[in-house]
């Protein structure tokens, strides 16, 4: 797989995804951590602070200043933690009770929550505090020591500062690994696709055989190797026929008319000669248009032409014209069908196939033989054609609808050798089957078209059997 | 017959012209196709060959849409080495009468061609159809030869009004298979020539004359005895 950019190769950018899923998940995470510990912490602060203003406004209305300084003191006293902060100014700053040494200079606006520098026993600290202006113009400070929550919290930032980074390495490392592991999945079915592009069609994708999305995706890209493998087969074998059958009557023409320039005596000689030659390119250029429909049907373009036929009628048309061939050369044509056999399809193209079952029927069936057409409808539309004839070995009946396929005993009769061909394609075309068979004596051909009642049958056969994507 | 023949292919058009000439018809002959398109609409013709592929920058279906366009109803035969059904189907919906593909036999081409003036001339509603002594009614489907009746069966009765209707031309098995059976395919065998045989049986044994003809490397014609 050649490297176009890092930015334009899927795996980089399947690896991106990861990487950035990953960040946005140890963010998330990191960020409800903060909330629920150094976030709550801070709450808990306030709501400390909040409910000491609340009790301390209570002294104060209760029984006044002096109260509300016994109150302080008490509570100061009473402070196991050593963490609690009250400080009572009157009108000028001055200290009336607390335990700070003054007024902190920062914090001039009742409400807000100020952090502060403290000095406490002349240590140095970190303070939550709240001021609160009583009447009388004295103003109340009441704080938190959080000198050790600012350290936790210390801690947490760092430690999750580290857990960002590891977090980070982490999305690289795994990063790669999902790029690499995408390339290389990738790789499996490129590599079989570039061989298959320099002309090694018989490689496959190979199947890891876990059955997941990508089995399904190769598995895909391996049926449609099979059928362009099909197809190129179809088509080698059309080109080979044509190098080797057409090879015989044009080489027939053209001696004719070569002896004829040669060593025809009289005009009418020539004319003769060349109305001979005539006549086998006529049979050429007919072999050649069997062909090309044969192809035509392959190619499958025919399907948009499908509608609903009824087969019954075609049958009698095909026994009314030839029913008297046959009469003349003493067999016996017998048509049974029901009153209508619907079927789903193209109806020129299902008439010739029938057409070409029974000319290839009254063809080998002796004198005095019975060709026998049936239709039956249970499920499947089957088309019978029975004769008595020499039939197909059971060895050949897998050759018989090759092209230009002639059995032993079809050598001495005419024939292009395509007329089975062509009802395998129609009957491929319309997702049915020919099937040849042992009629004890003679062949048995049963051209299968699908349930009218299912529409689209072929369609449905094309569409994939994986439902992914 | 007045014929235009519309095709680039010199070999082709001149053995098609002299042939056409040598039947006793008068062609015209465009070697692309504006100035095929130029002649079919400014002239009176009888019938136009019309080849589908051609130089000049206007192709035959060009020509024969912008003909049907301005309402001439000349009859057209496509002549084309395009021979997939589809093209037929596409010719035949641009307006044309017939489709023949190439290669073609010359005798083919002569039949279908005569077959179009006649076609063209709009007969109306015929009612009966007659040659010398043999009569056939279309109404009550009843064939008379000499004043006796003749038993034909549903397919036998269409056949012989096929080679009446075109009596005097020649008929191919092509356009017997077409015009009778409505098959676009060629069997490989000769079932038509059984019918035909059946059919003289019936027409033309009982009687001292026969009126079915064999034309050789080419079809049937249904003529009156040459005196």
């Amino acid at each position: 797989m050649t490297d176009r950019g890092l930015f334009r190769s899927a795996g980089f950018r399947f690896g991106a995804i990861y990487a950035l899923l990953l960040g946005l998940s140890a963010t998330a995470l990191a960020l409800f951590l903060w909330w629920a510990t150094a976030g709550l912490l801070d709450r808990q602060t306030e709501a400390a602070i909040n409910a000491d203003a609340q009790g301390l406004s209570e002294r104060w209305a209760e029984g006044g200043l002096p109260s509300l300084i016994v109150t302080i003191e008490d509570r100061l006293a009473q402070n196991v933690d050593d963490d609690a902060i009250y400080f009572l100014a009157d009108r000028a700053m001055h200290r009336v009770a607390g335990n700070l040494e003054r007024w902190p200079p920062n914090v001039s606006t009742p409400g807000p929550l100020y952090e502060i520098q403290v000095m406490r026993a002349g240590i140095k600290s970190l303070a939550n505090v709240q001021r609160f202006d009583l009447p009388g113009g004295f103003h109340l400070l009441i704080g938190r020591d959080v000198q050790v929550r600012a350290q936790l919290r210390g801690l947490l930032t760092d430690a999750l500062l580290w857990a960002i980074l590891v977090v980070g390495l982490m999305a690289t490392i795994g990063a790669l690994v999902v790029r690499n592991l995408f390339r290389r999945t990738l790789a499996n079915i490129s590599a079989t696709t570039s061989a298959i592009a320099s002309g090694d069609l018989a490689k496959r994708v190979r199947l890891t055989g876990r059955g997941d999305e990508f089995d399904q995706v190769a598995e895909v890209i391996n049926d449609m190797l099979d059928r362009i493998t099909r197809l190129m087969d179809g088509v080698r074998q059309v080109s080979n026929a044509i190098a080797h059958d057409l090879r015989t009557p044009i080489t027939r023409a053209r001696t004719r008319l070569e002896d004829a320039a040669i060593h025809a005596q009289t005009p009418d000689d020539l004319r003769a000669a060349i109305e001979r030659a005539t006549m086998d390119l006529d049979g050429i250029v007919g072999v050649f248009q069997a062909l090309l429909r044969i192809s035509e049907i392959e190619a499958g373009t025919r399907r948009s032409a499908f509608t609903r036929v009824d087969i019954a009628p075609m049958l009698g048309e095909v026994e009314e014209l030839y029913g008297a061939l046959a009469e003349e050369q003493g067999i016996a044509l017998v048509v049974v069908a029901a009153r209508e056999v619907p079927a789903y399809g193209d109806k020129a193209l299902i008439h010739q196939a029938i057409a070409n079952l029974v000319d290839n029927a009254v063809k080998f069936s002796p004198s005095g033989g019975t060709v026998r057409v049936t239709a039956s409808t249970l499920g499947k539309v089957e088309i019978t054609v029975t004769d008595e004839g020499p039939g197909i070995p059971a060895s050949e009946r897998a050759r018989a609808t090759e092209r230009f396929y002639r059995g032993e005993s079809a050598r001495s009769t005419p024939g292009s050798g395509l007329g089975l061909s062509l009802v395998a394609a129609v009957a491929n075309l319309h997702g049915g089957e020919l099937r040849l068979e042992d009629n004890n004596p003679g062949l048995r051909a049963v051209l299968v078209l699908p349930n009218p009642e299912d529409p689209a049958p072929r369609a449905a056969a094309l569409q994939s059997k994986h439902d992914f994507i | 017959m007045r014929i235009l023949v519309v095709e680039d292919d010199k070999d082709v058009a001149g053995f098609v012209v002299r042939g056409l000439r040598e039947a006793g018809h008068v062609v015209e002959h465009a070697d692309n196709g504006r100035d095929g398109l130029f002649m079919a609409a400014s002239e009176s013709f009888d019938a136009v060959i019309l080849d589908r592929m051609l130089p000049g920058g206007i192709d035959g279906l060009k020509i024969l849409e912008t003909l049907r366009a301005q309402k001439n109803a000349v009859p057209v035969l496509i002549l084309s080495a395009m021979a997939e059904v589809d093209d037929r189907v596409k010719g035949l919906k641009a307006g044309s009468d017939d489709y023949l593909t190439k290669p073609f036999a010359f005798a083919e081409l002569l039949a279908r061609v005569e077959a179009l003036n006649r076609r063209g001339k709009g007969e109306g509603p015929v009612t009966k159809l007659v040659v010398e002594d043999l009569e056939l009614d279309l109404l009550s489907r009843q064939v008379k030869r000499a004043g006796q009746k003749i038993d034909l069966q549903p397919r036998e009765f269409r056949l012989l009004e096929y080679l009446m209707r075109h009596a005097g031309q020649v008929v191919t098995r092509t356009m017997l298979l077409e015009g009778v059976w409505d098959y676009h395919f060629d069997p490989q065998t000769n079932v038509i020539d059984v019918h035909v045989s059946r059919l003289r049986q019936k027409v033309d044994k009982p009687f001292p004359t026969g009126l079915i003809h064999t034309v050789r490397n080419a079809g049937y014609m249904l003529r009156a005895e040459q005196p």
